[in-house]
């Protein structure tokens, strides 16, 4: 703990509580709103209008700008959950045991965004909405992983119980995860390569690249402030006889 | 009494009980005949068809009776109360929760290896990859017993597990099958199968490893 400055130290134990995190998030809410607004105006505008049409694709390639990112924020959010799920097993903090659970569903709608926008361009490009490739298939064994983790937090009746499972659950599947990864690749493959990530030089051309990742920040964003208000609800329905939860709702009224 | 002692008494109880209720070893495996006869009645019976797909059905079909067959791992020891009387005993957990998945597998997974042969000529699967088929079931078994012990373990406490628990461990199953059933496939035409042999080797060392760890956290958590 001697690398870390004292001042984050207390900031983070000051969040674990609930009631400093409700207060924390009213201030900084406004803020994420503005920036997530300003990054998808930018981002879009860059990618729809400004980047060049593909010479081999037309303007069907422009589905990347939702696709790409949302793929991305499928992995992401998959290793924030098991992430967190651990901390909460570890040191029992009630708030990373919550984190953990309310990114589930948020992951999984990124998942099957990936998915759908996959298939759309698909079609035009290989001619088919589906097909048995390793990336398509682990991604979608990926959206199993998160529906059965959703299932299983709705199947538990006692709800820090239910976090210990699902924590449980996410860790495994993160060992399984390049597992599947690597088998489905071996196994079959259409999907094109990396482009983006090539460490050399992206094989995509700037004026694509930045609009890219624009989407990919802004999406970062849109999940943090989805996270926050799920995380917000759940807190209120856990803590729902707790006296700041109350005091709360008298202000409210 | 040693550690030891203890995981060999686990085995002994486990495939006593089998032995007394003996429908537990019979019903995976009339499953697994089963689900195998329904294949030619339902896609027709085209003896080159048949031969064609016949290492991925058997595979399907072990994996669902696999599957079928683990909830009954740990469900009687947590409705009489043996699961907490294991859970409190000095010994550690997870060697003990693995001597109960051992003797689950002796119980339901080897049956199915005894049988395999059979179904194999019943689908006209050529004999050059017979061997593969009962190397892969083999190995490939027990990773499907100790990975599938980790979602009994979640599940077990729950009244309406059944589902959740498919939803929770087939996709952990992926793996297995595409290997072994690319391994018996690939014996079929003549090929070397080295590769996804040595695979599924460390699969199931890592498996033998690592599944008894979060089985026992998740015992842990469901007898609470």
């Amino acid at each position: 703990m001697f690398l870390i400055p004292n001042a984050v130290v207390r900031f983070f134990h000051r969040m674990a509580s609930p009631p400093h995190f409700y207060a924390f998030t009213d201030k900084v809410m406004p803020w994420l709103i503005i920036i997530f607004v300003l990054l998808t105006g930018f981002g879009l505008y860059g990618g729809l209008y400004l980047a060049p049409a593909d010479y081999q694709q037309g303007d069907s390639y422009r589905i990347i700008y939702i696709h790409v990112p949302s793929a991305w924020m499928s992995l992401f959010i998959y290793m924030v959950m098991a992430i967190s799920g651990a901390i909460g097993l570890v040191w029992r903090i009630k708030l990373a045991e919550i984190v953990a659970i309310s990114s589930a569903p948020i992951g999984a709608s990124f998942t099957f965004i990936a998915l759908f926008t996959g298939s759309l361009w698909g079609k035009p490009m290989w001619g088919t909405w589906w097909v048995w490739d390793a990336r398509l298939t682990s991604e979608l064994i990926l959206l199993f992983l998160y529906l059965g983790v959703i299932g299983l937090y709705g199947a538990i009746d006692d709800k820090r119980v239910a976090s210990k499972a699902v924590a449980i659950l996410a860790l495994v599947g993160v060992v399984n995860i390049p597992i599947i990864h690597y088998s489905v690749e071996w196994w079959n493959t259409l999907h094109q390569g990396p482009t983006v990530t090539k460490m050399d030089k992206p094989s995509i051309h700037i004026s694509m690249l930045i609009p890219l990742l624009l989407m990919a920040l802004s999406f970062k964003f849109y999940y943090l402030i989805a996270l926050i208000q799920r995380i917000r609800i759940e807190l209120l329905q856990r803590e729902r006889n707790a006296q700041w939860v109350k005091t709360k709702v008298l202000e409210q009224n | 009494m040693s550690l030891f002692y203890a995981f060999l008494a686990i085995i002994k109880r486990d495939l006593l009980l089998a032995v007394r209720r003996r429908t537990e070893i019979a019903n995976p495996l009339l499953f697994f005949i089963l689900v195998i006869t329904l294949f030619p009645l339902g896609i027709g019976a085209q003896p080159h068809l048949l031969q064609a797909i016949a290492p991925g059905i058997i595979w399907v079909s072990a994996l669902l009776a696999a599957m079928l067959s683990l909830d009954s791992l740990f469900r009687s020891d947590f409705d009489d109360g043996s699961l907490e009387q294991i859970l409190l005993s000095p010994y550690p957990t997870s060697i003990l929760v693995l001597a109960k998945i051992i003797a689950h597998w002796l119980v339901t997974g080897l049956p199915l290896l005894i049988v395999a042969p059979l179904l194999a000529v019943f689908l006209g699967m050529p004999t050059q990859s017979l061997g593969v088929l009962l190397l892969t079931l083999l190995l490939g078994t027990p990773v499907l017993s100790l990975i599938g012990a980790i979602g009994v373990a979640l599940t077990v406490g729950l009244r309406r597990g059944g589902m959740i628990l498919s939803l929770l461990v087939l996709p952990l199953y992926v793996p297995v099958l595409i290997f072994a059933g690319n391994a018996v496939e690939m014996a079929g035409s003549g090929l070397p199968v080295d590769a996804q042999i040595n695979i599924l080797i460390s699969m199931l060392c890592l498996s033998l490893v690592l599944a008894p760890w979060p089985t026992a956290a998740a015992l842990k958590m469901s007898v609470n």
